[in-house]
């Protein structure tokens, strides 16, 4: 009667197959193609490697790349931590359709996003024509790049901070002001070490995806080379060319850097994990 | 500082939380708001601190209107429910917030502040805590952190909201016992909101009852007890025992039972409230009353026997109790399950057309010459 004691599908075949099937599937999904871009791009040797990273216009693509990240990353923080602030310390009118709203960048299709701005800002747009009698030209050029990119990845920070400052309530800050304590100290000495890991955490995550970006980008780019070509687009650019050692080279570095993301990850979910240890909630309701 | 609290009112989207409240608490004494919840009492609260603001009326301490005044400039004490304490500062840096944020003119040197700190810690009997932190503390321990911290600035008004809510028993009744102590010594008016009203009576000057948005009755502890003002406050203030009927020829009938009355007009709806402590029990009926009732549970614990009954032969909505001391419990000797008449002493009647009691006494002398007939 044993068996009667166990919880449903809680038999030992069904946890190995299971268990196996989670393995299996993982390994072929993505450990295999993580694999092969590595083993694809060094397969001609270090040199050739070393030279297709050293082209001139990979290193442009990194240097754009880089570049669209580090101005969507601090955008992106500071947009989400005052978006998360404003919701989770104010009642207002509408406060629960913002809550909605953030997440329209994961609901859409990035090439939709890509597409809606071209037909905003793009010469044609609406105020595009506006825009270009002032010779002020976004599209086909970085500042298009950076704003589809702040558009696909501004939740990312707002989305980690939200459950947090809700669950932490606004007690602290206002025993802050209470105290004297003017907006700006409260918010350095009270609201941000408590915020800190999910702050970081969420940057991540944004830098993550800013450089990863395809789809959005590549409506609004406009794949000139050397100009406003990404890492992913050169990837594309490169496959098209047969140049199947330069595509899975620069591949490499994306997926280089994904890896370092992770491990970023990893490291500060452990973190989380060692502070909310460290400081268990107990009596509070 | 006294406070004064002049017409305010306040809601929060269709329900009003505060209505026209006016209130004054005496410098230097500690005042409690007693009420349940959704009284308005922690709102109240809240305003005086400055944390919410009101929709109309005036706030004003010493005299001086503070209604537009920053939280931040009122220099006050707040005592969180659940203490608030920085989670990611020490337990002296929590206790030196306060004063480090200061402006710079007023704020003491990093050697006077470390010594003030050090000062709080010895008052709130916790200088070996200094670098822990809030999450290393106890319950209680974290409530004497909260209170030296907002002490450290030195205001002169100390706001408590629920100050003892979240501690078991044991640690409450000493911090209570501490908090008043500590109160007699330094003399800052206070005020803390509680819904227990042993907590209110045990240790304010002041007791400010609230429901619905609205004072109630405001008196002190024991004038209070004696003299509770509406249906309400004797509901709020403890167990009371009700009987309610029709007045018929001088007395008081529901079913088979009466209780004799001073001259009240006849063939209206009352109710009689009668305190635990302000009944007695007897074998036989007296000549001012019949209350048949037997005896459902006897509990001795506490410095009281307390009995609980259930009428016989008419209705009361809730079961009657009845405290008595051991001595007497030992001489008459009730037992569950036995039937027992109970003496009213002192009754407190409610007729429909006024809000306010009128309190009869019956004389426990000649209800105890009756009994012993």
């Amino acid at each position: 009667m044993a068996s009667h004691n166990r919880r449903i599908g809680d038999q030992p075949w069904v946890r190995r197959s299971l268990i196996g099937l989670a393995m299996a599937l993982t390994i072929i999904l993505l450990v295999i193609p993580v694999v092969l871009i590595f083993v694809q791009a060094l397969g001609t040797g270090w040199s050739t490697f070393a030279g297709n990273v050293l082209d001139e216009y990979t290193l442009d693509a990194i240097g754009l790349t880089l570049f669209v990240a580090a101005l969507t990353v601090p955008l992106n923080l500071v947009f989400g931590t005052a978006l998360a602030w404003s919701v989770t310390r104010f009642r207002f009118p509408g406060r629960k359709l913002l809550i909605t709203l953030i997440d329209i960048p994961f609901a859409v299709s990035p090439v939709v996003a890509g597409l809606l701005y071209l037909l905003l800002y793009g010469r044609n747009g609406w105020l595009g024509g506006w825009l270009s009698t002032h010779d002020v030209q976004l599209m086909f050029a970085w500042p298009g790049i950076v704003m589809v990119t702040v558009f696909v990845t501004c939740p990312f920070v707002a989305r980690e901070l939200i459950p947090l400052m809700q669950q932490q309530g606004s007690e602290e800050e206002e025993a802050g002001v209470v105290l004297g304590a003017s907006g700006w100290r409260i918010f350095r000495k009270i609201t941000l070490p408590n915020i800190k890991w999910a702050l970081i955490y969420g940057v991540v995550l944004t830098n993550a995806r800013a450089v990863g970006e395809f789809g959005a980008v590549s409506v609004v780019s406009g794949n000139i080379r050397g100009e406003t070509n990404t890492l992913p687009l050169h990837v594309e650019l490169l496959y098209q060319d047969y140049n199947i050692a330069g595509a899975f080279a620069s591949a490499s570095l994306l997926a280089g850097i994904a890896i370092l993301t992770l491990i970023a990850k990893a490291f500060v979910e452990w973190r989380q994990s060692q502070t909310e240890d460290a400081a268990p909630e107990e009596g509070g309701a | 500082m006294s406070i004064t609290i002049d017409q305010i009112s306040k809601n929060f989207g269709g329900f009003q939380a505060l209505n026209n409240v006016s209130l004054d608490i005496p410098e230097g004494q500690l005042t409690a708001l007693l009420g349940p919840s959704g009284s308005g009492k922690t709102t109240l609260l809240r305003i005086i601190a400055g944390l919410e603001s009101s929709d109309s009326g005036r706030i004003l301490f010493g005299g001086d209107d503070v209604s537009q005044l920053h939280v931040r400039d009122r220099n006050i004490g707040f005592v969180f429910q659940h203490y608030a304490l920085f989670r990611h500062l020490t337990v002296a840096e929590n206790i030196a917030f306060g004063l480090e944020s200061l402006p710079r003119k007023q704020r003491p040197s990093k050697p006077d502040i470390r010594q003030r700190v050090a000062r709080l810690l010895e008052m709130i009997q916790l200088p070996e805590l200094a670098k822990r932190y809030p999450a290393q503390l106890s319950g209680g321990q974290k409530q004497r952190v909260a209170l030296a911290r907002a002490l450290a600035t030195q205001p002169r008004i100390l706001l408590l909201d629920e100050p003892f809510g979240a501690l078991d028993a044991k640690v409450r009744k000493d911090l209570r016992r501490w908090l008043r102590a500590l109160h007699d010594e330094y003399h800052f008016t206070s005020i803390f909101v509680t819904h227990d009203q042993e907590e209110a009576l045990e240790l304010s000057d002041q007791v400010v009852v609230m429901s619905q948005g609205k004072v109630e009755q405001v008196n002190s502890p024991t004038g209070l007890y004696a003299r509770p003002e509406s249906r309400f406050v004797f509901d709020f203030l403890g167990h009371v025992n009700v009987l309610a009927g029709v007045v018929k020829g001088q007395k008081l009938v529901q079913g088979d039972a009466w209780v004799s009355l001073p001259a009240v007009r006849n063939d209206q709806e009352a109710q009689l409230y009668l305190r635990p402590h302000e009944v007695q029990l007897a074998r036989t009926p007296c000549a001012q009353a019949k209350l048949p009732l037997r005896i459902e549970a006897i509990s001795l614990i506490g410095s009281e026997v307390r009995i609980e009954l259930a009428p016989e032969g008419w209705q009361s909505d809730e079961i009657w109790e009845i405290g008595m001391s051991h001595a007497e419990f030992a001489r008459q000797n009730p037992a569950r399950g036995e039937f027992w008449y109970a003496v009213p002493g002192v009754g407190h009647l409610f007729v429909a057309d006024s809000a306010q009691p009128r309190t009869i006494d019956w004389q426990y002398t000649e209800a105890a010459n009756a009994s012993s007939m």
